[in-house]
């Protein structure tokens, strides 16, 4: 018996002994013992990241497949392919190569569908992900710079789309080029040195499927891996934020162990979403470039769209009116120009939104519980009238799609988008305020007289009332548990001791912003311990 | 900035009081009824109590992941069954390729079967236990802070960077510098822009060559209500630069009745009513396709600007910033319509150096 147990202390199971090893040379227990037990809370709305992240890895998997196939070359053939219908049309190599991949390579139309339809995926997601964190306030501190790494992705993801979808050389992406680089032309003063640096020459050359290539599968998806990476570690440290509720403070975090629990629900989701995307990959066609043709400048077909993340700029270069300022021998050529600065404008402003907030009201503490939306309404609000203006140019940008399905006039469309650029945005803001003003109001008054049971009872004196079912402690708890600011004041000019001190320009602005933010109107608020044992302790009230 | 003497002011009073940790204390818990109440108990699932219920998450868990085995192996055999070029009918999708629809579906399924399986596992057989952790904020201990502050005063000091200010500040002129090869090197991108964007290979004496029969066009080509388009004589697809060439220099001629031409210039570029149009839209240079009988107005497909032909192709709707340039046409002695030069100014997107 004694000789089993000896060799047994000997010989620790294999899986040890490569794990001693590796922590050697790599640290793996001292890694593991910080993480492999991480407790990750548990919200369907935490879920959406994960979708952000599985599609990005299924695109580079997918993605490394193509290049095998894909030859990213300008040089003019004569197709003599699988595909009838294209033989003895001149194209690009790069076309014609993805021609071979959708009808020679077997399986490759299935991995470029499941390439196209997973970047369609990733950054929608991206943008839920991200409306998820703004409208909970999960970007506050500590975790303003991963919303900056995330925002960063997304911008970058839009890049890497359009760069990868302009590949194939067809007659649509080659449109979608070409309104790019008259984009890039309406630059003043650098515009057509920008354009020749970027096509070699003249629009469009021999070279811009090369570069396209290099910045597509290289240059842009490189940076993004890091960020990915970055933006993970960050999770880790901060350890997930999680919802107000019984045992859930701003101290601690309530969930199960990373190891076995989160690593099979999150594990099994990567392959959930993988399985999803083939299916979709196996059914709807993305991208049939073969339907569209080879590329020519000359030509073009009707219905032109970005993919439809890119729907916004589209839009915004299409309501613009054509405005040109010729002076000097020069031209500044604003109908374009506007678009091409409103673009990254939009981008940044929710980009800044952590860092205006935090400057307005002041707050420099850790949070780690989220708000709902409608205990923040100006927040919730802002967000709202940024995904409608962006809503609304995504629309715009379909207004022929719009026009020839619904048999409306493209400009009626066209100066309806016009307005509603700088009107639906307000009214958004005004509309979302006013429904988060009066949830707050359901749920003070929830706290406060109970939840109605629906059961009608008749008084001695013939009195009806609906009784209420006061709300259980961890119900109380949950409904009160938000933050609520107050505003900033200026302090007076003249203090006490009769010492005249103006308030400088930034401090008045952050007044404003916080009066803004928290000031009158903003916030229902919410019941206090007195209240509710006032109101409780009085059995005739209801 | 005076935001740091703002933060000074405004330090805490302003802020709520941070909800207090689940463990404040029974008193506080009795007299506040909004306290925290702490976790929950535990509720038990019924694979909890009952082994039977257990058995069969595990049997469930188990078939998933044969189905998913199983469509690994279709998967395999579509691949080798299924010609590339079969295509089948499947309701209610409509006619697809056999292979793309037999890979995606049993990949689909191999991929969805192993998550399924996971989740199912994880939600019913693993723990749901809700336990608590610690958070810590990733500040810093004051003492670490000190030690990483003083360290790095040491080796700055060490470093002599501060006293030796000559090292600095050419240490920082050559770190700044030093990009500005990388810089250099982007010059050869690219040509020079020039005047390469003013010209077009249109010239006076080139025949308009129809697009489609590569033929030349004469006057009697062109009838009333048909758009026609047209590319320079000398100019061949086989040509290295043709896409560059044609990227300017695509022409659209349209008939209209001479009394109709409202613009006086227009009318003198004209040929019996034919007038030549320069096809790329002068908002971003997509090619201008759809062209209406009645009114003589074209429309760019991409961002819908809108050009009257009637009156000097002016812009009458949409983002295109200034009118269409016109190629001032005539017809040779052989009775071919001919340019009279080039445009006379730049055709397509309008730039800085246009004037």
């Amino acid at each position: 018996m004694s000789t089993a147990t000896d060799t047994r202390r000997k010989k620790a199971p294999a899986g040890e002994r490569v794990a001693d090893w590796a922590d050697s040379r790599l640290g793996v227990y001292s890694l593991a013992k910080a993480n492999l037990r991480k407790i990750f809370p548990d919200h369907w709305s935490f879920m959406i990241g994960e979708i952000c992240l599985y599609s990005f890895i299924i695109i580079i998997l997918t993605g490394v497949y193509l290049t095998m196939f894909f030859n990213p070359s300008m040089g003019e053939i004569v197709y003599h392919g699988d595909y009838v219908p294209m033989q003895g049309i001149r194209m690009s190599e790069a076309y014609a190569s993805t021609l071979d991949i959708s009808f020679e390579v077997r399986g490759g139309l299935l991995i470029r569908q499941i390439h196209h339809w997973a970047a369609l995926i990733f950054i929608g997601a991206m943008f839920v992900h991200m409306m998820r964190v703004f409208f909970t306030g999960a970007y506050r501190k500590p975790r303003e710079m991963n919303w900056v790494f995330g925002f960063l992705l997304l911008v970058l993801g839009l890049f890497t789309g359009l760069t990868g979808y302009s590949l194939p050389d067809d007659l649509l992406s080659g449109t979608g080029v070409r309104f790019t680089q008259g984009a890039i032309l309406s630059a003043p003063v650098i515009g057509t040195y920008l354009s020749m640096f970027l096509f070699g020459g003249e629009f469009p050359g021999h070279d811009f499927v090369g570069r396209f290539y290099s910045i597509h599968i290289l240059l842009l998806p490189g940076i993004m891996l890091g960020l990915v990476v970055a933006h993970l570690i960050m999770v880790f440290l901060h350890k997930h934020t999680h919802w107000p509720g019984p045992g859930k403070t701003n101290t601690n975090v309530v969930g199960t162990p990373f190891l076995p629990v989160y690593m099979g629900k999150a594990g099994g989701f990567f392959f959930l979403v993988f399985g999803v995307i083939a299916a979709i990959a196996a059914v709807a066609t993305i991208n049939p470039v073969w339907a569209i043709g080879p590329y020519r400048p000359d030509q073009v077909s009707t219905g032109a769209q970005p993919d439809w993340y890119l729907g916004f700029a589209e839009g915004l270069i299409r309501v613009m009116p054509g405005w040109e300022i010729n002076a000097w021998g020069h031209t500044l050529v604003l109908g374009v120009f506007i678009p091409l600065l409103i673009f990254p404008l939009l981008l940044v402003s929710i980009a800044a939104y952590p860092f205006v907030e935090s400057w307005a009201t002041g707050d420099k503490r850790h949070h780690h519980l989220l708000v709902r939306p409608r205990n923040a309404p100006v927040r919730t609000g802002f967000g709202v009238a940024w995904c409608v203006s962006y809503l609304t140019m995504l629309v715009a940008g379909g207004n022929d799609i719009w026009a020839t399905h619904f048999h409306l006039s493209i400009n009626a469309i066209t100066w309806f988008s016009r307005v509603a650029f700088f009107v639906a945005p307000v009214l958004a803001f005004i509309v979302t305020k006013r429904i988060c003003l009066g949830l707050q109001r359901r749920d003070k008054d929830k706290v406060l007289h109970g939840r109605e049971s629906g059961i009608i009872k008749r008084l001695p004196h013939g009195e009806f009332i609906e009784v209420h079912e006061p709300l259980s402690s961890d119900e109380l708890h949950t409904l009160t548990a938000h933050d609520q600011y107050k505003p900033l004041e200026l302090e007076p000019e003249v203090d006490e001791n009769g010492v005249v001190r103006k308030p400088s320009r930034s401090e008045k602005l952050r007044v404003k912003l916080s009066k803004g933010l928290y000031g009158e109107d903003t916030q229902i608020p919410k019941p206090t311990p007195e209240e509710y044992k006032e109101i409780t302790s009085g059995h005739g009230h209801h | 900035m005076s935001s740091q003497d703002n933060s000074k002011d405004n330090s805490e009073e302003n802020l709520p009081q941070q909800p207090e940790g689940a463990d404040s204390g029974a008193l506080s818990k009795r007299d506040d009824p909004f306290a925290n109440p702490g976790l929950p108990p535990h509720e038990h699932r019924v694979q909890d109590i009952d082994e039977q219920a257990a058995k069969r998450s595990e049997r469930a868990v188990a078939g998933l992941f044969t189905l998913s085995m199983l469509s690994t192996i279709g998967f395999i055999v579509s691949y080798v069954s299924f010609d590339i070029d079969k295509i089948v009918y499947i309701f209610p999708i409509g006619r697809v390729s056999a292979l793309n629809f037999s890979l995606g579906m049993t990949l689909g399924l191999a991929l969805f079967c192993i998550g399924a399986g996971a989740i199912h596992w994880a939600r019913t057989l693993m723990t749901d236990v809700e336990v608590a952790e610690e958070r810590h904020d990733l500040d810093a201990s004051p003492e670490v802070r000190e030690e990483v502050l003083a360290g790095f005063q040491e080796g700055a000091r060490e470093s002599d960077i501060g006293r030796r200010k000559l090292v600095r500040n050419t240490l920082i002129g050559a770190v700044a510098m030093v990009p500005l090869t990388g810089l250099v090197l982007l010059r050869d991108l690219g040509p020079l822009p020039g005047t390469k964007l003013r010209h077009t290979k249109w010239a006076k004496g080139k025949m308009l060559i129809n697009e489609n029969t590569l033929e030349p066009l004469r006057p009697e080509d062109i009838s009333v209500g048909s758009l026609t388009f047209a590319m320079p004589e000398g100019l061949s697809e086989e040509d290295h630069d043709f896409h560059n060439e044609i990227a300017k220099a695509a022409l659209m001629i349209v008939r209209l009745q001479p009394e109709n031409i409202k613009d006086k210039r227009e009318l003198d570029w004209s040929h019996e009513g034919i007038v030549a149009f320069s096809k790329i839209c002068t908002h971003v240079g997509c090619p201008i396709s759809l062209y209406e009988q009645q009114t003589h107005h074209v429309l760019c497909p991409c961002h819908q600007s809108t050009f009257d032909l009637t009156d000097g192709g002016r812009v009458i709707f949409g983002p295109a910033g200034h009118s269409l340039p016109q190629l001032r046409i005539t017809v040779n002695d052989k009775g071919y319509l001919e340019a009279m030069g080039d445009f006379a100014e730049p055709v397509g997107p309008a730039y800085w150096e246009r004037g």
